[in-house]
């Protein structure tokens, strides 16, 4: 129990403190695109959270990295390679599209295109096979209740 | 004591439904009515049992019953009364429980509304449900008992995790649960219509309000989750593509197709076999949901318990309830008879749409969420899948979504007048236009992120799409404005359930936008007595106090907040710290107006003295939680409509056999 209330600690620290002012970039242009990059690094020791969002001490590092390249001239791009040279694509909130993400990016394509083919076959076999088919007959009940029904209605 | 009675009767609820997942459905193939009939008492008889067990879990919080491991471990004698009340579900064992007595109540309220049910459908649908009961009870039983002692007690309990401390818990799971548990009746009477081998308007009209009602709880809960987040978190997001909100939105993408293709089977007797399709996938997503969350696969916020033996219970589960229902459609489904035919340019057409649009949205969420257990199983490597994927290709499919949302309702049934539908709605279609390009120009041509432009011509032309079907229906402009009136008066509830609805999706989507393109924010270190102004809004931070709460001390800022020299609001952020367990958290002070919401969160002292604020101007997000409930609301006015009215065709007979005959 410990052990799971330590680990909900690490996970939820919330994010309140996440930047902290002293760590910001005093050029503001600089700093919104570091924050830009940031937004789009996992924080690898939380769970679906930026190093922008979480106050884990690895996204603290992770920003002030970020911000010391930045402010040595480094573009976005170039940081963000440095980043991913050292973590691997985990790091990466936005997959890359590469051999092993195709059917990520692809799928919902996939799936649409087979959900508009299947609406299209529906209709094509509709047409050919012409008119309307009878519905199922009605269970000697449900004719009883259709005649009390309709002898309710005529009263 | 009280707890053993809570077990034991877990324990008979179990016997009582592995009869009920039997007898009826035997009953049912081999015409015996009284095996058939079985199914009405033993679901009243788990409705009691379960709501025993329910009620001495309850017992043992209120009197913080230490002596029982699941409160020694999730709860606190310092605790308020309403988390002691709604700490039962704030736990893995707990939130089981609960999911198990909203599914006794929704069997019970078969026994109770559907007296007029052809008995065979009932009894098989009921026996469905028992199935479902089995596999949970059987769940919490063997790995989740939540009656479990310890010895000795200890002296106080570990307390409940502060971020859940919150009014929040006492409804969004609940409303949660009775949305996921709710489509658990669409599905048992799928899979009921499938063993029959008959899917008619009855059907549809019977699966209907509950689907609905199942969305009208999602939807709320959903939304109530999003808002909590927006609160509590303190970062001003309301949405984070996290797993956990991933899995209940499957389950509400996949619901709003059935509620729509389910409309197509009641009106037009065609689509049977794919609105049986939706109904397995809707309650199989509510599953995966729950698996997803409580078998701790996907490690959050709300992953109370991670433990191998319950993921791989749950997987169990999964895999024969999923399967075992795909396997059913595969084999019973080509049997189903085909329906009223329809041209593709129709009102079925757009409903189709609709739901190829909605299914293709819950797969990709589906992909996105899994994917990253998958790429890691088949060794393709760790992969992250956050915000920016789901953004970038989820997004893009519900634009044409919403397009055909405003077309679609001014098509006719079987075979609609596309060109004339477009035509009225040119003014629509211009208004759109012209928002869209002010939106563009006001926000500074390519500066402003340049789809808040489009997202706003969307939301405008929604609603107005959606107001042309309005005044199309009571011929608005063409007769005298008196008898419009006169035709207002008299629509369906359920014409005025769509309309609210699909004008609160658009004031929704207006709301999103906002506060995604235009959040303004500024953090920094502020002194006492400094003033930081964001978006007009200046705040100046006067005090910074300590505040003692019931179980944990503060320490409050207190902003004056004037807006163009005038004063505004006294805005008092707090930093909590808790006592049991030791943990942070922050209350965000939020002055919410019509065109946003003015968001300060107080944070540490900071090493020049002052302390770190964050401030925001969140736009319009009012407009989101406006536009919720207006979703909410429509669909409540849908459930009230007397066709829609769940045991309608009890009250009023002469409707629903009047229907059957069509059909």
């Amino acid at each position: 129990m410990k052990r799971l209330v330590l680990g909900l600690a690490l996970i939820l620290v919330p994010p309140a403190y996440a930047a902290d002012p002293s760590e910001m970039l005093k050029d503001p242009v600089l700093e919104k695109q570091a924050e830009a990059l940031g937004k789009e690094l996992r924080c690898l020791v939380c769970q679906n959270e930026s190093i922008e969002d979480s106050n884990a001490d690895l996204a603290r590092d992770l920003r002030i990295i970020v911000r010391e390249r930045m402010a040595k001239g480094e573009s976005p791009e170039q940081v963000k390679q440095y980043v991913v040279d050292r973590y691997g694509d985990y790091v990466l909130l936005n997959p890359p599209f590469k051999g092993t993400t195709l059917v990520l990016w692809l799928g919902p394509f996939a799936l649409l295109l087979l959900g508009v083919a299947a609406a299209f076959a529906f209709f094509r076999r509709r047409g050919a096979s012409g008119g309307p088919v009878p519905a199922a007959p009605l269970s000697a009940e449900e004719k009883r209740r259709l005649e009390t029904l309709l002898k309710d209605k005529d009263q | 004591m009280i707890a053993e009675i809570g077990h034991f009767a877990l324990i008979l609820a179990l016997a009582v439904a592995l009869v009920q997942a039997t007898i009826p459905l035997i009953g049912a193939s081999r015409g015996n009515a009284t095996w058939m009939a079985l199914s009405g008492p033993t679901s009243t008889a788990q409705v009691l049992l379960i709501g025993i067990s329910f009620a001495a879990l309850m017992h043992a919080y209120v009197t913080s019953d230490f002596s029982v491991m699941n409160v020694a471990q999730n709860s606190h004698t310092d605790k308020p009364m309403l988390y002691k009340v709604a700490g039962v579900w704030g736990n893995h064992e707990g939130s089981l429980l609960l999911w198990i007595t909203i599914l006794a109540l929704f069997g019970f309220a078969v026994t109770l509304f559907g007296r007029n049910l052809p008995p065979g459908l009932k009894s098989r649908a009921l026996a469905v449900q028992a199935m479902i009961t089995v596999g949970f009870l059987l769940f919490i039983l063997l790995t989740s008992n939540p009656f479990a002692r310890l010895e000795p007690p200890p002296i106080n309990g570990s307390g409940l995790n502060p971020l859940l401390q919150d009014p929040g818990l006492a409804f969004h799971p609940p409303l949660l649960y009775l949305g996921y548990v709710g489509f658990s009746m669409a599905f048992s009477f799928a899979i009921a219509a499938l063993i029959e081998g008959r899917v008619d308007a009855a059907w549809a009209r019977w699966v209907r309000p509950w689907t609905l009602a199942a969305w009208v709880f999602l939807t709320c809960g959903i939304a109530l989750g999003s808002w909590w987040a927006y609160y509590e978190l303190g970062w001003g997001g309301w949405w984070y593509w996290d797993p956990v909100e991933n899995a209940s939105f499957m389950p509400w993408l996949a619901g709003t197709a059935l509620l729509h293709s389910a409309v197509v089977v009641e009106k037009r007797d065609a689509l049977k076999s794919w609105t049986i399709l939706l109904a397995i996938t809707a309650f199989g997503l509510s599953l995966l949901g729950t698996f997803l969350v409580r078998s701790g696969v996907i490690t959050s916020v709300h992953a109370f318990a991670t433990d191998p033996a319950r993921g791989v219970f749950i997987l169990g589960l999964l895999v024969v309830a999923i399967g075992g229902s795909f396997l059913l459609y595969a084999l019973r489904a080509p049997t189903l008879k085909t329906g009223g035919l329809f041209a593709p340019l129709s009102r079925e057409g757009a409903l189709l749409l609709n739901n190829v649009l909605m299914a293709t949205g819950a797969g990709t969420v589906l992909l996105g969420t899994l994917y990253p257990l998958f790429a890691d199983a088949l060794d393709l490597g760790k992969v992250s899948v956050g915000p920016p994927f789901f953004n970038s290709v989820f997004l893009p499919l519900m634009v044409p979504m919403v397009l055909a949302m405003g077309i679609g309702p001014l098509m006719s049934w079987k075979r609609g007048d596309l060109a004339g539908a477009l035509s009225r709605l040119k003014v629509a279609a211009i208004v759109a236009l012209i928002v869209a390009i002010v939106t563009w120009v006001a926000q500074g041509g390519s500066l402003g992120p340049w789809w808040a432009a489009a997202g706003m011509g969307l939301a405008v032309w929604l609603l107005l799409g959606t107001l042309t079907e309005l005044a199309e229906r009571t011929r608005l402009f063409r007769v005298p404005v008196g008898q419009s009136l006169l035709r207002l008066g008299k629509l369906p509830r359920a014409a005025w359930g769509m309309t609210l609805t699909h004008a609160g999706l658009a004031v929704f989507i207006a709301g999103m936008t906002a506060s995604s393109a235009w959040k303004v924010e500024s953090v920094q270190s502020q002194k006492i007595g400094e003033t930081v102004t964001v978006a007009g809004y200046a705040f100046t931070l006067k005090t910074v106090q300590d505040v003692q709460g019931p179980n944990y001390i503060a320490s409050r800022g207190t902003f004056e907040v004037t807006k163009d020299g005038a004063h505004f609001a006294v805005m008092q952020p707090q930093k909590r710290s808790y006592k049991m367990p030791p943990m942070p958290t922050t209350e965000a002070a939020i002055e919410t107006t019509f065109l946003g919401d003015v968001y300060a969160v107080v944070g540490d002292a900071s090493s020049d003295g002052g302390y770190v604020t964050r401030l925001y101007f969140n736009p319009l997000v009012v407009w989101m939680w406006f536009g919720t409930a207006m979703m909410v609301f429509g669909g409540l006015v849908s459930l009230s409509d007397r066709r829609h009215r769940i045991g309608a065709p009890t009250r009023a007979p002469t409707h629903v056999p009047a229907n059957s005959v069509k059909a």
